[in-house]
Order: C-alpha cells, then structure tokens, then sequence
C-alpha cells in the first residue's frame, strides 16, 4: 500500500497543478466579464446617449443569440450567426453611434442546452435582446421565459407560424415566411402548372412539414395528392418512403425537407430510375448547400455526379433576392459585405440570410430611438417596419408577429436559382387570398445602412 | 460514538445551510445553474449506486429521466396537481419502468446489458413522435410552475428552483446513503463483487439487481421532474443518447460508487461548458475553433481524471486529505462511501461470470 502510493504521489501532484491552473483561468476570465458589466451600469452620461436599457451602454448595444455551433444542425445552419453584417455597420459608425456586440452561444440544438444559455445571456450577461435564435424545439424552450423577463425576443430563426402570437407572447417576433404561408405559394403554383398530374408529399414528420403541408392543402385539391410520406431527421434510412412515392406513381413530388433530405430524396429517386419533377421548400434548397451534400452522398456511395446537374430542375420558392442575380442592390450589398468581413465561409444563402435578418435588426433599433428602452424596441416593431432585402412587405403590427409574408417562384438552372414570374404574397389563413406584389422592391440604401 | 444516521443528517444540514447562503449571494443565472447541478447530481447519485454499488451499467437513464419529465408535464398540464404529489408519481412511474427493464437486465451483463439499456435511451425519446398529439412530438410540451404565492411576486423564480431541486437533491442522497449502508447495500456489493458466493450465502441475487435498476430509475425520474420545471419545456431533443452518457461520464468522473463523487460529477458537468466558452470567447478566438472548445474541454477533464485518479474526483480529494494529514475526514466520508472505493476499479472486467446463479 505504501510503496504503491509513494509511486503515484508525483502524479496527483500535477493534477493538483492543473487544477489549480484551470481555476485561475476561470477566475481571470470571470473578473474580466464582471468589468465589463461594471463599465455597463456604470457609464456616465457624456453625451446625449445613455444607458437606456439593461445591454445598452452609451458606446454599445449587447445583444445574444443561441444557434447550432457544434452537432447534427450545424453544417450550414452555423454560417447565419457571424452576421458580417453587423461588423459592417460597427466600422460604418454603428447604430445611433453604437456598436453591436453579438454575443451567440452554441446550444448544440438541445433544447435543454438552449434553457441554460438564454437564461446565461438574459439574467448574467443582461443581453438587450435576444435576436434570431435558430429552430423551433429549441425557441419554443425558452419562449415564455424571455416573455416574462421582457426581454425582446426577435425575428426568430424558424418559420413555425407559432411566434405570432401576440397576445401571449408580446416579446416575441418571427422573421421568415411562415410555412404555412410558403406552402400556400407551392400549393397555388402546382395547382396552376400541374392539372391532372398526381402528386406525392414528402415531408419532416414535425411542425416544419406539418405547417407546410396544412398549407399545401389549402390549395391543393385533395383528390390529386397520390402518397404523403414524412421522414424524421435523425433516421436517413428514407428508402421505403421513396419506394411509396415511386408506386404511387406521383408526377410531381413536393417535398417540405432540411437539405441533407431533399439530396437523399433526389439521389435515393435515381437509384430506382424515378426523377419526378421537384418542389422543395425554400429551407431544403439552397442551391449552392444543395449540390455539395449531392456530391458528398454520392461520393460515399462510391459514385461521382454532377451536383449543378442534379439540382437542375428543382422547383422551389425564395422570399430574399436570387444569389445569382448579381446586379440586384441587395445581393451586390450582401456580397461586398461579406466579401470584407466572412470571405471564408462560402456566399450561400445562409450567410445572405444572416446578412438580411441582421439588416432588418438594424432598422428595428433605428427605428426605437436614440437611447431606446426594450420596450421601444418592441413597440417600433409593432408599428410596421419598412419592406428592406425581403421581396414581400413584413406583416408586423400589434396584432400580427409574422414577418416576411410572400415570395415568388423559381427554378434551379446551373447552381443558381432563376426567379420565374412575380412575387406572391398572402396571410396563413385557408381562405386569405393569394394576390401578385405589384410595387417594385426598393434598391439598397447607397451607404448600406437603413435610413432610420 | 456517534450515531451514522446523525453524521449524514449532519453532512445534508451543511450541504443545505451551503445552497441557500450561495443562492442568495449569486446571481439570478447562477441560481439556475445551482438548480441545473442539483438536478444532475439526483441522476448520477442514482446511476453511480447502480453501477458502483450493485455492479450494473445502465447506458440508458435519460430514458427515465424523460419518463419523469413527460409525467411531470401531463400530470401539471392536464391535472394541475400541486408539484410534491406530481414529483411523487414522476418517481414512482419512472421506478415502475425500471422494474420493468429491471427484470431482463437482471439475466443480462456486461455488453449485453449495455445494449439493452442503450437501445432504450435511443429508442423511447421517439415516442414522443409516435403519439404528438399527447406528447408534443419535436416541441415538446411546455411546462408551466411558478414560485408558490407566499413568497411574493418578487422572489426570484430561479432561487426557488435551486431550493427545490436542491431540497430533493438532499433528501435522495440522504436516502442512499442510508441504503448504501443498509442490509440492501450490503446485498448489492455481494452481488457485485461474486454472484455464486452472494447466492450461496443466501442472497436473493436477481431481486438485488432488479431493486438497483428500480432505485436507480426512481432517481432518474425524480431528476426528470426537476428538469422539466426548471427549463419549462420537455421536449425528445433533451433527452438523447447524449445525456444518458454525460451522466456515466459525471458518475466515472466523479468517482463511481461514491454519493460525493455524484455531486464533484455533477460540477464539472455543469460548470465546465460554461468556463471553457467564457475563456475561448474572452481569448477571442474564432467561433468555428470556440464552439468546439467546451467539448475539448470536457474530454481533457476525462482523460486527465482517469490518469490521475482513476478512482475520480472523489478518489482524488481523499487522497488530498490523507496528504494533508486530516484523518478526521476520511470516517466521515466513509459513511456516504462503503468501502466503494477498492472494488470499484476492478467491477467492468469479470471474465468468468456465472450466469443463471438463481
């Protein structure tokens, strides 16, 4: 016993070492967070702009986010957070001389992880707001909790037509088209270009496709859908279900799928010679994502094709200019963006979606004042924002939470998707009518920056 | 000498008297992280009895701890029952199923075991997608408790909930170390150690594995029910494979066996993800290398752990102390520890099991 322990003694030693190294390196980092709150409630008013709100200094606004940094959700979804965006509006004088602190946690997509580090940014960090935080399950987590702190809770990552709901949740505001309105926009077009065919539906067994398909079926007539099909994320076994779409004997296939789907949808088509005519939500085909998880696949497989031809032909709908239609303001705004500031991450619609919402943020807290309190935020929202990158007007007011509420058609041609007729809008009602967008969107502010 | 039962009363009392002082003095997020850790510390107090005291692995606990979760929110949504009553049922359902799984893991060891309860914590999070309309399917159903009204409107929401859990926390732990040093202990460590000679001595030896998995889901499922109220949603997403291996992880960690060991498990499991993404952000590192680095950090903690004390954490401050020369501490943590900490190295590896000893 002794001996053994004499032997082992130097080792403990070291632990205790590294122990007590690890413990300094909290303390210091937990010292140098608590400064920077002193600075925060502590900042004398020099100028006309004040420490108006908790994360709002005279120097800077705190905002936080959770998104999906690490795990299953974070390929793609994890280039909408850097926002180059903001870092563009910091170098170009910040809002109302402000710069925008983003401070964005990982919450591996877990829900319980997403409790933890909202409450973190909320009662520890004193975030202004939360903005943008990514997926439903995830969202829906820590919803009534940023409703009873009044915290601003802002043009969340995900279209569940769930956050419109302003009379429970007041704080809380959606960005995206809504999927019951996208499904509504797909629907109306198939059942314009696709009489007498029979369609098949394939879709995220989950509030993402289920909202989708509620309102594919306000406009598709009931007797034309041949097969309806779901699949879970976590299982890409989708065989079976391509085999029943492929028996059916469905012309066209409307698929409401996360990326990584709608490529095992095309690829599992191919291996049995079945290539129906694709309509895929706008979250499930981004072109450029689209045709590297094709490759990829594919390359797994053992096989080599083309992702550019394989994603010609797909259906889809866009609510943001095309990435390809170079000359529109917006995309040349976007892409000197984030040329400057996130030129490793590929220009994709991902990172134009970041780019998009954090412009939208910035109206928002033009629109609130100069030393805006959160309830000025929320307020500003509630009295409509102006139509920014979005093709479709928001729909915000006090009683509607909805944001972007239209989009037009396209299809994918050599990477790149080529809008095809005009710009659709329409509410997430059954019977709301859908009606054509007449007015021209308006270009991009030369200055990139929102006029307030 | 004094009596064992007053020694661990004493022990919870301290540990008690600690959580308030501290929730008072930290702050609100620090409350919930309070909460969090005593939350894991429930679940891992339980797995760590299972596993170190009656020599089973159970790589399936956060099945019960959904189990617990799923009750709490039907039983609060649909019955408004007070919280105690429904914490009660979300314990007993829990220890039910683990009866249940209890009876075919007692004919099972080693991998084959491992299997069994790893396929119940990857399969019974997707019953919530089989039955959405009563489960909530990928939502998840929310969960709604509040502070009770005699504390006024501005008590903090989350000190109440660092109290409760930790009260439970407490009372769980009180209860197994009573256990552990009770005649059923007593079994489970004869169990572990030689199933023919605990049979021949007259031990029951299925009905102790079986009562193992039933502690240890109750536990589980106690740990549920906290969760739920405490981040207000209970949705699959929070209950995957991932977490029923954290809480073997904090349990190794920790120190297997030992009911310390649990609560040192519990802390770095908690504490460790928020320090490493403080430091990586305020080193101002890229997101792409910060985002990984609390998972790196977790794994050096592991791996450092293992090297050093292989009997955990809890190993590790015992060794601490007797350098130290305070003999005093070591029978007072004996009380919470009996004689766990010897035989715990050499459980995983028996090749000439017997099996079929009833």
């Amino acid at each position: 016993m002794k001996r053994l322990r004499s032997q082992r003694l130097r080792v403990p030693a070291i632990a205790v070492l590294a122990t007590a190294a690890l413990a300094v390196a909290a303390c210091s980092s937990n010292s140098s967070s608590s400064s920077g709150s002193g600075t925060s409630s502590g900042s004398s008013s020099s100028a006309a702009l004040t420490a108006s709100a908790p994360g709002i200094t005279a120097t800077t606004i705190t905002i936080g986010s959770h998104q999906p940094l690490t795990g299953p959700a974070a390929p793609g979804y994890s280039e909408i957070a850097p926002a180059a965006y903001f870092a563009y509006v910091n170098a170009n004088g910040g809002v109302n001389g402000r710069k925008i602190v983003y401070k964005y946690l990982d919450d591996g997509y877990n829900p319980t992880t997403t409790a933890s580090v909202v409450r973190q940014l909320v009662l520890q960090d004193n975030v202004y707001a939360i903005f943008n935080g990514l997926g439903t399950p995830t969202h829906l987590a820590v919803e009534s909790f940023l409703n009873a702190q009044k915290v601003p809770d802002v043009f969340v990552a995900s279209g569940c037509d769930c956050w419109n709901s302003p009379s429970t949740a007041p704080e809380t505001f959606g960005w995206q088209l809504d999927y019951i309105r996208e499904g509504k926009i797909l629907g109306s077009y198939i059942k314009q270009h696709f009489a007498g065919k029979k369609i098949g539906y394939f879709y995220q067994d989950d509030e993402f496709g289920q909202d989708g398909v509620k309102g594919l079926d306000m406009e598709i007539p009931k007797s034309m859908v041949v097969s309806r099909q779901t699949y879970v994320p976590t299982n890409v076994n989708i065989g079976p279900a391509v085999a029943a779409l492929h028996a059916s004997g469905a012309q066209v296939v409307v698929s409401f799928s996360i990326p990584a789907f709608t490529a095992l949808l095309k690829l599992n088509g191919l291996k049995l010679g079945y290539s129906p005519t694709l309509v895929v939500s706008n979250v499930g085909s981004d072109a450029i994502t689209l045709s590297g998880l094709l490759e990829s696949f594919a390359k797994q497989g053992g096989a080599t094709v083309n992702g550019n031809q394989l994603t010609a032909g797909i259906i889809t709908d866009g609510y943001l200019p095309t990435l390809g239609e170079t000359g529109n303001s917006w995309i040349a705004l976007f892409k000197k963006v984030h040329d400057t500031y996130d030129a490793k991450a590929p220009f994709d619609g991902n990172v134009l979606y970041g780019e998009a919402v954090a412009y939208t943020f910035v109206q928002a807290m033009l629109k609130a004042g100069r030393n805006p309190t959160r309830a000025d935020l929320v307020n500003a929202i509630n009295a409509g924002l102006p139509q920014g990158p979005a093709v479709a007007p928001y729909a915000y007011s006090s009683t509607d939470h909805d944001g972007i509420t239209g989009a037009y058609m396209g299809v994918i041609n050599n990477g790149v998707l080529v809008q095809q007729g005009p710009v659709y809008t329409t509410d997430a009602s059954a019977g709301g009518a859908i009606t054509t967008v007449t007015a021209t969107q308006q270009a991009a502010p030369a200055s990139g920056i929102p006029s307030p | 000498m004094r009596s064992p039962l007053l020694r661990i009363l004493g022990v919870a009392l301290l540990g008690a008297v600690i959580v308030v002082l501290l929730s008072i003095k930290l702050n609100a997020f620090r409350d919930y992280q309070i909460a969090e850790i005593a939350v894991y510390v429930i679940a891992i107090a339980g797995l760590t009895v299972l596993t170190g005291l009656s020599g089973q692995i159970s790589l399936g606990n956060g099945a019960f701890m959904a189990i617990g979760a799923y009750t709490t929110a039907l039983l609060l949504a649909h019955l408004g029952w007070p919280f105690v009553a429904v914490l009660v049922v979300a314990g007993i359902v829990s220890a039910a199923t683990g009866a249940i799984v209890g009876v075919a893991a007692a004919r099972l060891h080693g991998p084959y075991l491992a299997g069994v309860t790893l396929m119940l914590g990857v399969a019974l999070p997707f019953l919530a997608f089989v039955y959405p309309s009563t489960l909530g399917g990928d939502q998840g159903l929310n969960v709604v408790y509040t502070q009770p009204a005699f504390l006024g409107v501005n008590f903090p929401l989350t000190r109440w909930q660092a109290w409760i859990s930790s009260a439970v926390a407490l009372v769980v732990l009180v209860l197994l170390a009573n256990l552990g040093r009770s005649r059923v202990g007593r079994n489970w460590r004869a169990v572990r150690d030689d199933e023919v000679a605990a049979a021949l001595a007259g031990i029951n030896v299925a009905q102790a594995r079986v009562l193992a998995f039933v502690v240890s889901a109750a536990c589980a499922g106690l740990a549920g029910a906290l969760l739920a109220i405490i981040t207000a949603l209970v949705a699959p997403g929070a209950f995957t494979i991932t977490l029923s291996i954290a809480l073997l992880t904090g349990a190794v960690i920790g120190g297997l066996g030992t009911l310390f060991g649990a609560i040192w498990g519990s802390l770095v499991i908690v504490l460790v993800p928020v320090y490493a993404t403080d430091v990586a952000t305020s080193h101002g590192l890229s997101t792409t290398v910060a985002s990984n680095i609390p998972v790196a950090a977790y794994g050096v903690v592991l791996i450092l752990v293992m090297l050093i004390f292989p009997q955990g954490i809890q190993g590790g401050v015992l060794w601490l102390l007797r350098l130290l020369g305070i003999s005093a501490a070591r029978p007072s943590h004996e009380a919470s520890t009996p004689d766990a900490m010897p035989s715990a190295g050499e459980t995983p590896a028996r090749p000439h099991e017997k099996e079929g000893t009833q």
